[in-house]
């Protein structure tokens, strides 16, 4: 254990340490505890909008991406009660837009399909919206299938903090949400967006994509075929934390 | 020894691929046999389910009048009615027209298609009629249990079967849980 970890809160009757300054959710994660979450990749800053890494902290619900760990507080995660939360949260992001996964590059790859597999979604309790979604197909390397878009706003802020370009954003409001691009036409061909952005690489389903990878990976042997999400992005945040960490 | 149990099989807005990931069961399917027997199914040619059967396995969603005939055929004769496949849980493949009205599939099929001749929308009063959608089956009618997978593995079909013939719990662990 390194010097400056010290404190210390309860996830689940678990002692957990942390550093001044982390998240309960990267707290939980580096001691090798999941915590489901959609919206928020740990390599950027989180923005708490998906609320599936909700937890309980001292009798309260928080996003655990966004609550700073507080030594002593008592926090519960893997709950019947939070675990359905999630699962109703998940179902609901499939039914309102269109995943058809059997049809789907993304299968296999995908953190929604994986993250309803770790929760045991065997089909969804809310009728399907099968909304109409505009597909851009217009850029000869990247796609988006809005479609498949939940809306976790990562390449939003990753165009606007890491690439500072600011080609995506989100506009309209609840259900009516959805992405746009910005370039004169509103397609993607005449913005600024290129293959190597930062934004295109990280979009945790199958709306933002390159072109030409499909089938690269059979499916059956992609990311989440081989290992459930929960290991691996456990594993994935550890030799993060060592990386940066020591 | 238990009671024979009794299944029976149909398929809806399907491609058949879950009836052959059941058939992909092989010889486990003479396993299954000692403990049950099949009613009506495309398995035996059986049409119709006589008296109340213990399982019903539907593959595909509703697509059309005698789909929503059949499905609730079989949700009054069998006493678990289980969701096979990505169609029957969530609509599936066939649910993409549900983007489109039901006129611009016709027309786009049967009037503007390439290389059509003829060009008519077939009217035969022998064709059942299309919804306007394509609907989930627990959308209709109350569904028991549901086994995702385009198709699901021999191995999840047998996983639920055999729990359900021998009164286990026929959930899923992850490891057979699949949406592709
Ligand atoms: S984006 Fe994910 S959940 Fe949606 S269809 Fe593709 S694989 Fe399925
Ligand atoms: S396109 Fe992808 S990254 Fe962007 S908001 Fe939608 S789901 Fe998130
Ligand atoms: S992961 Fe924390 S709110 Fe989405």
């Amino acid at each position: 254990m390194s010097p400056d970890i010290r404190k210390t809160f309860h996830l689940d009757g678990v002692e957990i340490p942390f550093r001044e300054g982390q998240t309960v959710f990267d707290a939980a994660m580096a001691a090798g505890i999941y915590i489901p979450h959609l919206c928020h990749n740990p390599d950027f800053e989180p923005h708490s909008s998906c609320r599936l890494c909700t937890v309980i902290v001292n009798g309260r619900p928080f996003a655990s991406c966004t609550q700073p760990a507080v030594a002593g507080q008592d926090v519960k995660s893997d709950t019947p009660e939070l675990n359905d939360m999630r699962r109703s949260l998940t179902e609901m992001l499939l039914v309102e837009g269109n995943h058809y996964c059997p049809a789907c590059e993304k299968s296999g790859n995908c953190r929604l399909q994986a993250t309803a597999y770790a929760l045991g979604v065997q089909y969804n309790h809310y009728p399907q919206f099968f909304p109409h979604r505009d597909v851009d197909a217009s850029h000869p390397e990247i796609i988006l299938d809005r479609d498949r878009c939940i809306l976790c706003g990562l390449c939003v802020r990753i165009s606007r903090r890491v690439d500072r370009k600011n080609v995506f954003a989100m506009t309209g409001r609840g259900i009516t949400t959805t992405i746009v691009i910005d370039s004169p036409s509103g397609l993607l061909v005449d913005s600024r967006v290129s293959r190597d952005d930062e934004a295109v690489q990280h979009c945790p389903v199958g709306a933002l994509m390159m072109k030409g990878e499909a089938f690269k990976v059979p499916i059956g042997e992609r990311r989440y075929d081989t290992s459930p999400i929960s290991e691996d992005s456990v594993a994935k945040f550890q030799a993060r934390e060592v990386r940066l960490h020591g | 020894m238990a009671r024979k149990r009794k299944i029976a099989t149909c398929s809806l807005a399907g491609c058949f691929g879950c009836h052959m990931s059941l058939l992909d069961t092989d010889e486990r399917l003479l396993e299954l046999l000692e403990l049950a027997d099949f009613d009506r199914s495309p398995i035996n040619d059986i049409k119709e389910i006589r008296g109340m059967v213990d399982i019903g396995l539907i593959e595909g969603g509703v697509c059309n009048v005698e789909n929503v005939h059949l499905l609730h055929h079989f949700r009054d004769h069998c006493r678990v009615l289980v969701s096979m496949g990505e169609c029957a849980i969530t609509g599936g493949i066939p649910s993409m027209r549900n983007h489109h009205t039901l006129k611009a599939c016709l027309e786009e099929s049967y009037i503007r298609g390439v290389g059509v001749e003829n060009a008519h929308i077939p009217d035969d009063p022998e064709l059942p009629l299309l919804l306007n959608k394509v609907y989930p089956l627990h959308e209709v009618v109350q569904v028991d249990y549901h086994v995702p997978g385009c198709p699901p593995s021999a191995d999840t079909l047998w996983h639920v079967l055999s729990a359900l013939v021998t009164g286990r719990d026929p959930r899923l662990p992850t490891t057979l849980l699949r949406y592709d």
